[in-house]
């Protein structure tokens, strides 16, 4: 509780999105706003990019492959957390999940220029911290912090 | 050979004769110092470099969602394909350039490179 507090003074801000399944017009506006916002909250450029990669291939993945979701952000001073949290169906094999190539998405999610199994890579990549939770038949939850230096 | 630094939007544009879908204000006297010739919008968010124009086949909003993740200020559809409605609509609300080119993305890319961009010191 008393560490919980002690993180909550150190927050700036946190935003919250509610993503729909299968929205590929609507879909990386949540990302685009928490860039807007970090932009404006003065944090340098390289960071920025790092938050926007994780945060917009996050978005993508509930838009993809979630029957919907949320984004969140929780921004401090030396760090930006990014959550993903959908609720399911579900990856049946992580591990596979996180091999670069490896993607479930169908053709016309090809079309549009992803689903090439570079999501989950691309989100560690460029995360200094990186923690994915799921269970096939619930949701998965993703985890991951950008340090602000 | 003369390698650039940058290159003025202008002299891409007469390069690859592009047509015009969108062009904010006074956007032809900006300067590119590299291009990233893509279908993949995971691997453009991969291409951490600065002042970079992106070419692609794709016609869909996504395309413009990834310049603006990348602070890509341009895009050039190749193979003289039509944006869809949805992607000129968002590049006008996201203040992101944009064209098409007749050529495909091997002789776009090459003749760019050709000229100088994205070579070294860039």
């Amino acid at each position: 509780m008393g560490l919980a507090k002690k993180g909550a003074e150190k927050m700036l801000l946190s935003m919250e999105f509610d993503i729909k399944a299968g929205d590929f017009v609507l879909a990386g506006e949540a990302s685009s706003k928490i860039k807007d916002t970090l932009k404006k909250l003065g944090v340098k450029p390289e960071i920025l990019k790092k938050v926007a990669i994780v945060s917009y291939e996050a978005e993508m993945n509930i838009v993809i492959h979630s029957v919907g979701g949320v984004l969140k952000a929780i921004i401090s001073k030396d760090k930006i957390e990014i959550i993903a949290e959908d609720r399911g169906p579900g990856i049946e094999n992580i591990e596979l999940a996180m091999m670069e190539g490896y993607s479930t998405a169908p053709e016309e999610i090809r079309n549009l220029g992803f689903g090439a199994g570079m999501g989950l890579p691309n989100m560690k990549k460029y995360s200094d911290y990186f923690e994915i939770e799921s269970q096939k038949g619930s949701g998965t939850r993703v985890y991951m912090v950008v340090l602000n230096k | 050979m003369e390698v650039f630094k940058v290159m003025k939007l202008s002299k891409i544009k007469d390069l690859l004769r592009c047509k015009v879908f969108f062009e904010p204000q006074e956007f032809s006297e900006e300067e590119f110092s590299n291009a990233c010739g893509s279908d993949l919008m995971s691997d453009v968010l991969t291409f951490v470099k600065e002042k970079v124009i992106l070419l692609t086949g794709l016609v869909n909003p996504q395309v413009i969602r990834t310049a603006e993740m990348m602070d890509i200020k341009a895009v050039i559809i190749v193979r003289g394909k039509q944006p869809s409605e949805e992607m000129l609509k968002l590049a006008k609300e996201k203040c992101i350039a944009l064209y098409s080119t007749d050529y495909p993305m091997f002789q776009a890319c090459g003749i760019l490179y050709e000229n100088g961009l994205g070579k070294e010191g860039c």
